[in-house]
């Protein structure tokens, strides 16, 4: 053992291994009352280590060539040693992905967990979720089947709504081309498996870094640092390791068992993970019936479509997305959590949520007229959220905040 | 002083048994609902009653493919020592059986060749308009009911030189009715559909070698076959998936007895 403690201290002599630990690991103190909602941080750390792992295994076989691409899925699929395995792992896991980080997401909205002091951690929060839709849109071309291409089509022509003569320049600095072609497949696939994953990476450090500089935020939103025993330890707080890193141990099982059986027994899922029509290879002359992105663009894609001019669409779209930025500064209210604040903030969260969810459905949808109407109300809801948020958090009545936390 | 609990964190394996059972019944009803939706055709889908496990039926499949289907359509992502590997076959068996083809030498295509016909698309183009598809990954596409269903629906349409049949599934496809020989020719009859429109049926006109019960099992057959080229690992999967989650619920029995043990002392 006194060797072991010997070349601990011969490398804290040189780097702050040790240190290090304590302040992220054993000494970190996290609120002792997480609840269902808190496992989707660390789920997501998980995904994203899946992800690497299976993308570099992909890379090994794949051609990003616009003549052989879709081959080389094939060729892994169907001739390398559990190359299905890996790839389905890798489909499954970018679903998967916006599944857990929208669920984190919302938990942030519900306990307040964008407020002061975690502004910053918010923002390197919906950094990464930007970065991750990049990742995703730009990992989705690289099959190369009929919905890749068309839908990366359509989403790369939405620039081209850019005003004074920008939006063709900007179109056709994206694809290298004039259409989608075999360059824009090679450029999409350098970013995606280079350069769009190191910003990813650094982004998650930092939000982490974020996170432990300011602690954790807990279902009760209170600050478990205002009440500390004599060793300066929050009453309420419990290291991080070993109890959080048990629970969400257990929390990762879970979570694996919901995405093996996906990958083993519906890896298509449907239609909604991999689409039908990416089964055929990319077209450039026959467009498919019904272009729709995957399901976790869909809600942005309905805004889009609810709007009557492209232009207008395109800010609504981009809009939905940078308004998120500001909710730190928009929620004028000092209470963190929904379980002390008025009946209005949650019946505000509710619509926003459901609005959130039709939007997506509808996005999905060849458009309709009660489709489009529908779509443009609950944009309505969308945005209106922000505004009824400001107005009713000025003076909202809230509920007494517990000193301590609650079980 | 205590405040009530308001939202019940995870606690008990019964809680987390319901919401992983609620996971997997949400997703799978998911699954199945859209897959039901799956090809865009204006005409009801029907269901064949294909049995992925029956080797016997994906042999006769994959000889009716490579006899019939295979000399427009290729099968370029598959390999015949594949489909020798998964339906029992020996390479002699397929090398004797169902290699049709020759490759650039000239000499018959080896075994552990993708399935590749040997009609030219420039060919293919001349004589139908379109380069046939490859047929390797149509299961996935437009799905199995689509295969079964387009099969059983050519009709004779005289208004249509050159191939003189049609398709209620796909009008206008370009594609004669090569199994002609075994089902026989079909017309089609025009009803009103009691809403002032019309509604198409079809029936036989003059039978084919099959009685229409040996025709359905021939494109049962089939879709059987086109089902499993499309995804051959599919049965392999599902075996091993049923391990890899009793691996995963055992290790989940431990991981939730070692949090309860490790919380034991966490003060609520």
């Amino acid at each position: 053992m006194s060797k072991l403690n010997n070349a601990v201290a011969w490398i804290d002599e040189r780097f702050p291994m040790t240190k290090m630990l304590e302040e992220h690991v054993t000494k970190y103190y996290a609120p002792k009352n997480f609840n269902f909602w808190y496992y989707f941080g660390a789920l997501s750390l998980l995904v994203l280590i899946i992800q690497i792992v299976t993308g570099i295994f992909l890379t090994m076989n794949y051609k990003p060539d616009g003549e052989l691409a879709f081959r080389s899925v094939e060729y892994i699929m169907r001739d390398v040693n559990y190359g299905w395995l890996i790839r389905y792992m890798h489909s499954t896991g970018a679903s998967m992905f916006f599944v857990v980080v929208y669920l984190h997401m919302f938990r942030a909205l519900m306990y307040g967990s964008y407020k002061k002091p975690r502004e910053l951690l918010w923002i390197f929060g919906m950094l990464i979720y930007v970065v991750l839709m990049a990742e995703a849109f730009m990992g989705y071309l690289l099959p190369w089947g009929q919905m890749s291409y068309w839908g990366a089509q359509v989403i790369i022509s939405l620039f081209g709504a850019i005003p004074f003569g920008l939006g063709d320049a900007i179109t056709l600095w994206l694809r290298g081309d004039y259409v989608v072609s075999d360059a824009t497949l090679n450029r999409f696939f350098a970013l995606h498996v280079i350069a769009v994953p190191l910003v990813l990476i650094g982004l998650v450090v930092a939000h982490i870094l974020a996170l432990h500089e300011v602690g954790s935020n807990n279902p009760d939103g209170i600050d478990i640092k205002k009440l500390k025993n004599a060793d300066g330890i929050p009453k309420d707080g419990i290291p991080f390791h070993p109890y959080y890193t048990v629970k969400d141990f257990m929390g990762a099982i879970v979570f694996l068992i919901v995405f093996f059986t996906i990958v083993f027994f519906m890896p298509e899922m449907g239609g909604y993970f991999l689409e039908h029509a990416n089964f055929v290879p990319a077209d450039p002359l026959k467009t498919p019936e019904h272009i729709a992105p995957v399901w976790y663009f869909t809600p942005f894609y309905a805004i889009l479509r609810a709007v009557p001019s492209k232009l207008g669409g395109v800010m609504a779209m981009g809009g939905a997305i940078i308004v998120l930025f500001f909710l730190p500064w928009i929620d004028r209210n000092n209470v963190r959590s929904i379980r002390y604040r008025s009946l209005a903030y949650k019946v505000l969260l509710f619509s926003f949520v459901i609005a959130f969810i039709v939007l997506g459905y509808f996005g999905m949808q060849q458009p309709t007229p009660t489709g489009t109407f529908i779509s443009r109300v609950c944009s309505l809801i969308y945005f209106g959220f922000f505004v009824g948020l400001f107005i009713v958090s000025k003076n909202e009545k809230t509920k007494p905040v517990p000193e301590r936390v609650t079980s | 002083m205590r405040i009530k609990r308001i939202y019940s964190p995870l606690q008990c394996p019964a809680r987390i048994a319901m919401l992983v059972a609620g996971f997997v019944i949400v997703m799978a009803s998911l699954g199945l609902v859209s897959t039901a939706s799956a090809a865009g055709s204006s005409v009801p889908l029907e269901t064949p009653h294909i049995d992925p496990g029956s080797k016997k039926s994906l042999q006769r499949g994959a000889k009716l493919y490579v006899n019939y289907c295979m000399g427009c359509h290729t099968a370029d992502y598959q390999r015949y020592n594949r489909l020798a590997r998964d339906l029992d076959l020996t390479d002699e068996d397929v090398a004797e059986q169902l290699i049709f083809t020759t490759d650039e030498a000239g000499e018959p295509t080896k075994p552990g060749s993708l399935m590749v016909n040997n009609m030219s698309n420039e060919y293919g183009r001349a004589a139908f308009g379109v380069i046939p598809p490859n047929l390797a990954l149509t299961a996935r596409s437009r799905g199995v009911d689509w295969i079964y269903t387009y099969m059983k629906s050519f009709y004779l349409d005289p208004g249509r030189g050159g191939i003189g049949v049609n398709n209620t599934v796909y009008p206008g496809a370009a594609m004669p009715h090569v199994l002609w020989e075994l089902q026989g020719w079909q017309k089609a009859v025009y009803e009103d559909d009691g809403h002032g429109g019309e509604k198409i049926s079809l029936e036989l006109a003059s039978p084919g070698s099959q009685s229409p019960q040996e025709y359905d099992q021939t494109i049962t057959d089939i879709t059987n076959f086109l089902a499993y080229m499309a995804d051959p690992i599919k049965q392999t999967r599902h075996k091993i998936g049923v391990f890899v989650l009793l691996f995963l619920f055992g290790l989940l029995a431990i991981a939730y007895l070692l949090k309860k043990e490790y919380w034991r002392d966490v003060v609520h």
